[in-house]
């Protein structure tokens, strides 16, 4: 029953075997996924929307739609490593808000000390303290989570509001605006433009090739899949579910404290209601990217390509002159229409 | 040399004696039936041979030493591997990222170090030539048969140089296909010296392959002899307590 045929048995190395198909190249790997066709749809609304507005591809529109899906782009790639682990990490938005108003915060409190003296020391030690607010929130949810074994749900549900009351509680509800000496190249290298492309798009595709070289070329990567592939299994390997978790959440926080600090520099100043209700719009965009809620499925071109389509959609609402509140429905319209299109695609493939 | 014995192994729970005075012998690439129904203590003598719980008495010899597991790991550690009822594969990754999942192979690039792929789905091929399965290193778990999957777990453990296996029901759910696919596979781990523990339901599965059948009842071995010295009518029999011992 084992008979190879002995064609079959010399293309053994390459796992060739003459009674197992194999499918064709276009319905597997990235061909067949959620992501290729949400880019085809992405293409094709492009395509219209560019015949429809003449102002749809002028640079300011197109620079602004960049500028505008790279912050959500960013929290997207940290977002999808929390789900492929089969996470959820609600906190984003608020921590977007605490990170940023940090940064802002300890920059007007170092201006005008010794720090001054030293170039560029009093924006490290602001864009340090930002982030590592960021990271602090991230260990307390992975801790939470992996250590304690809290709902993933409940625990950043609960962090979503603590983070931002605090945000309200720390500014009083007033916006801080960063100053001191180094102000110049803090606007420079959060809302600066290279060759003519806004930082963040650049900030953005260099965190998203740095993400995939992780996700499939690390042994990390590997062990963030099988955990959400199957994380009894992953545990019986030896493998430190904890770590894992703890840093996950640490990443996504980290993504989402450096979209933070970037939004201030596009709008010179840290609010304390910066980034509410981010959260839905980043976990809508990695979920119509192709990450799969219930984990294991995910990757950063999702990511990518999901906050693209939700900002183009709704930039093509506003050239369209449609009421802004009706974007809201049709972010959620396109979601479920996302899931849709993916299930009925896989009822389709397997009978 | 003994490769695993196993002298007066006792388990209480409270009150609950779920194992009294064990004494089991296997020899190295032994192919060892465990039969009894539910509740008799084969599943508690798994799991104290594999590390999940300590004996509440008793002594464990592993080639001629003495040893404690108190995880599964210090278990895994001296060469015994288990291959779980549900297998425990990560049904969204590929076969070789399963075989070598927790031990990946991985190149040095300046201070990072990547997976090697190459060298990872070349030795799962191998692997899975030598188990004479048609598994295909790349192809995704969730995509194979219960015998391939069977494949898959049986080739972490070859990785891992196992000296004995313990296998938990692994034709419970299957084809008959693929039953005879996995028997192969268990002849195979024989014939290249590795002892196999077998607990199973399936009556033809331990005559075909098993050398030697212990059969347990109410925490208790009963019976310990060689396949060809009994019968599944005797084992059932056993089993049902219908026979009180062997």
């Amino acid at each position: 029953m084992n008979d190879v045929s002995p064609a079959a048995r010399s293309t053994a190395e390459t796992g060739d075997f003459a009674n197992v198909g194999r499918t064709e190249w276009w319905r597997r790997g990235f061909f067949a996924s959620q992501t290729a066709y949400v880019a085809v749809a992405l293409i094709a609304i492009m395509v219209v929307m560019s015949f429809l507005s003449p102002a749809f591809l002028s640079s300011g529109n197109l620079a602004n739609v960049a500028k505008n899906f790279s912050f959500v782009g960013i929290v997207t790639l940290g977002v999808t490593l929390v789900i492929i682990t089969g996470g959820i990490d609600l906190s984003v938005g608020s921590t977007m808000a605490l990170a940023a108003i940090t940064c802002a915060i300890v920059m007007q409190k170092v201006s005008g000390t010794g720090l001054d003296a030293i170039p560029l020391a009093g924006m490290i030690v602001s864009l340090a303290a930002g982030l590592g607010a960021a990271v602090l929130i991230g260990l307390a949810n992975g801790l939470l989570i992996a250590r304690v074994g809290l709902s993933p749900f409940v625990t950043t549900l609960g962090m979503l509001s603590i983070v931002r009351g605090l945000a309200y509680a720390v500014t009083e509800g007033r916006g801080q605006a960063p100053t001191g000496p180094d102000v110049n190249t803090f606007y420079e290298i959060t809302d600066g433009n290279i060759a003519g492309v806004p930082v963040a798009v650049i900030y953005l595709l260099v965190l998203a090739g740095i993400l995939s070289l992780v996700l499939h070329h690390t042994a990390f990567g590997r062990h963030v899949f099988a955990l959400g592939g199957n994380e009894k299994a992953a545990a019986l390997t030896g493998i430190s579910v904890e770590r894992v978790k703890v840093g996950v959440y640490v990443l996504s926080s980290l993504s989402a404290g450096f979209a933070g600090i970037l939004m201030v520099g596009w709008l010179g100043s840290a609010p304390a209601n910066l980034a509410t209700g981010y959260e839905l719009t980043i976990i809508a965009a990695a979920v119509i990217g192709g990450a799969n809620l219930t984990g294991g499925m995910g990757g950063p071109a999702g990511a990518v390509i999901g906050a693209l389509l939700i900002e183009v959609i709704r930039n093509g609402l506003v050239l369209a002159g449609i009421n802004a509140y009706w974007q809201i429905v049709l972010v959620g319209a396109i979601i479920i229409l996302a899931v849709l299109v993916d299930r009925l695609r896989t009822m389709r493939m397997t009978p | 040399m003994s490769l695993l014995v196993l002298e007066d192994i006792g388990k209480e729970f409270g009150a609950i004696r779920a194992l009294s005075n064990v004494n089991l012998r296997i020899e190295p690439g032994e192919v060892v039936g465990l039969m009894g129904d539910n509740g008799a203590g084969k599943s508690t003598l798994v799991k104290i041979i594999a590390g999940n719980f300590r004996p509440s008495h008793g002594r464990m010899l592993f080639q001629d030493r003495e040893v404690h597991f108190s995880r599964p790991v210090d278990a895994r550690q001296v060469g015994i591997e288990v291959v779980y009822q549900d297998l425990a594969l990560a049904d969204n990754l590929t076969a070789s990222a399963n075989v070598f999942l927790g031990r990946e192979l991985k190149r040095k690039v300046g201070p990072f170090s990547f997976l090697d792929h190459a060298a990872m789905n070349q030795r799962t091929a191998a692997l899975f030539q030598e188990l004479k399965s048609e598994t295909r290193p790349d192809d995704v778990v969730r995509a194979m048969s219960g015998g391939q999957r069977q494949a898959v777990a049986i080739a972490r453990t070859r990785l891992a140089q196992a000296k004995l296996i313990l296998m938990d029901e692994p034709t419970a759910a299957i084809s008959v296909r693929q039953v005879a696919e996995v028997l192969d596979l268990i002849r195979r781990l024989r014939d290249a010296g590795i002892a196999v523990i077998l607990i199973s339901h399936r009556m033809p599965d331990v005559f075909s392959v098993c050398e030697r059948v212990v059969v347990m009842r109410r925490g208790s071995k009963v019976a310990d002899k060689p396949v060809s010295q009994s019968s599944p009518e005797e084992v059932t029999a056993l089993i049902t307590g219908a026979k009180e011992a062997a």
